[in-house]
């Protein structure tokens, strides 16, 4: 640069100025007082974070809570009933039943993971953890149903009761897949959209299946 | 380089469309390392690159092993080796159903569609499909055939659906594999034009396995007239789409061993089919409404169509 050629730095300026460490004024407390606090504190600032989590679920909206602070409590907890309302089921012999409830758990949860697997390997930006917490979640409708199932089939097991079922699963499987989506898609690149969003419906189709499919004894 | 653009051009049947939308790109091809472009499919109007691709990369194998190589080159332990086998978007995964279910005459899927970016999304999510497909079916199917009879109580035989995963996810791996091994020990006697990497066989395999997915929800229907022109129609089809793809590969073989290979990959395909047929689907009877109809003696309303 030629204008520059003739620059000189004086060596007599002088430096001025403030060099300031900004004091953290309130120092986290938290940190040093949660060992203190009473444990009934503790558990309720977690189940208060799930029950938040339960309510973006129902009422999905684009909040990033879900996947900011995410838990996976309230995946087992969902996994653990889904599971348990599901067992009970009438078989004449042990290979013609309904789901045990290993089979329930290890779909649920090996789905979930080979979902976020697929999502990360098309190039989602969305956490591992993230992934399996909002796809735990967005099973609560599907376990809403299921109540509502056992709720229905102590009334009776004949075709209008068959017909109020379905609805009621047809309408929680069209819920989940929608919350779920709701999260997730936004994470994927735009072109690889149906390929991500896909297994998630299969996902909670077959677990609709499986809670459609529960005769009692 | 006139000499080898002869020889492409003489192996390949739609050759003729890539060089003339592109009279360039094959010279240009040969000097300059290639590199893989990642979206591709069948279009003619995308720049030269593709289309070397294609001439190259397909039909020389000592190419494609470079060129594989040169594709998934990092190293197998991270996540980015896996990564480059999901590098697919929307529309080419709808386009290699479409391709698999409407098989053209003539036109080798692997070479029109896959064209050296074999996916595993395909093989995998068409499979999973596939299994609860035939799950579902048959126990819905079973359920319709036998409603209405006083004994029958309902049960979602869900047993049957782990049966399905093992049985549809070996038949999608394990077949491929022995298939690859017994091409590339042919090779290694006869020089063979063209070979496929064991990716591209997992995913022909896998997307031919996508037309029986229609087929096992209609064989709900409980006809056996109906269910058996279904499992001949879906046989031809991805059946046409596999010899298409394999009789390239083993043409210039011994003549019995190459009829013998492909009669083994169509016999194992129909095995497939009428397996699951068989297994999952009860056989329809005869005589529907079997109780209404007053029986005379007690005997046989219902005829057992075994």
């Amino acid at each position: 640069f030629p204008g520059l050629a003739d620059v000189s730095i004086s060596q007599d300026i002088p430096v001025e100025g403030e060099i300031t460490v900004p004091v953290g004024s309130h120092s986290p407390d938290e940190d040093c007082s949660t060992l203190d606090e009473p444990v009934k504190d503790t558990i309720m600032r977690d189940l208060k974070a799930v029950g938040k989590k339960f309510v973006h679920v129902m009422y999905p909206r684009k909040s990033s809570a879900l996947l900011r602070d995410w838990d996976l409590w309230g995946p087992l907890v969902l996994c653990v009933s889904l599971a348990l309302m599901l067992q009970g089921g009438s078989a004449d012999s042990k290979d013609d039943g309904g789901p045990q409830f290993a089979e329930v758990f290890v779909i649920i949860w090996f789905g979930a993971v080979v979902i976020t697997l697929n999502s990360k390997l098309l190039g989602g930006t969305i956490s591992f953890f993230q992934s399996l917490c909002v796809l735990g979640y967005c099973v609560l409708p599907l376990t809403v149903a299921m109540l509502v199932c056992r709720l229905v089939l102590l009334a009776g097991a004949g075709t209008v009761s068959f017909i109020i079922r379905l609805i009621v699963v047809g309408a929680m499987f069209g819920w989940s897949t929608l919350a779920s989506t709701a999260f997730l898609a936004d994470s994927q690149p735009p072109n690889r959209k149906a390929l991500v969003v896909y297994p998630i419906f299969l996902f909670y189709f077959v677990i609709s299946w499986m809670i459609l499919t529960f005769t009692p004894q | 380089i006139a000499c080898l653009v002869m020889y492409f051009f003489a192996e390949f049947d739609d050759a003729a469309n890539l060089l003339a939308a592109n009279p360039d790109a094959t010279t240009i091809s040969i000097d300059e390392p290639v590199e893989i472009p990642k979206n591709q499919q069948n279009r003619l109007q995308e720049p030269g690159r593709e289309e070397d691709d294609e001439l190259l990369g397909t039909d020389d194998s000592d190419k494609t092993e470079l060129l594989a190589g040169q594709k998934k080159s990092a190293p197998f332990w991270t996540f980015e080796y896996y990564q480059t086998f999901f590098d697919v978007d929307t529309y080419q995964v709808l386009d290699r159903i479409k391709g698999s279910v409407f098989p053209v005459p003539g036109k080798n899927f692997v070479r029109l569609y896959i064209r050296s970016n074999p996916d595993l999304y395909g093989p995998f999510w068409i499979c999973a499909t596939l299994v609860f497909t035939i799950a579902v079916s048959g126990n819905l199917s079973n359920f319709f055939i036998h409603l209405g009879k006083p004994t029958y109580h309902y049960v979602p035989e869900f047993r049957k659906v782990s049966i399905a995963a093992t049985t549809i996810y070996a038949y999608a791996w394990l077949v491929p594999l022995a298939l690859w091994g017994f091409l590339m020990w042919r090779n290694s006697k006869v020089m063979n034009i063209v070979s496929y990497s064991f990716l591209e066989i997992v995913c022909v395999y896998g997307y031919s396995l996508f037309v029986y997915i229609p087929t096992a929800i209609l064989w709900i229907i409980p006809q056996k007239v109906v269910r058996w022109v279904l499992v001949v129609f879906s046989l031809c089809l991805s059946g046409s789409v596999l010899v298409m793809t394999f009789w390239p590969a083993v043409r210039d073989d011994n003549r019995r061993i190459a009829v013998a290979t492909v009669g083994t990959i169509l016999l194992l395909h129909a095995l497939l089919a009428v397996g699951c047929l068989a297994y999952f689907f009860d056989a329809p009877e005869l005589d529907f409404p079997a109780p209404i109809i007053p029986a005379h003696n007690g005997t046989t309303v219902i005829t057992k169509s075994h």
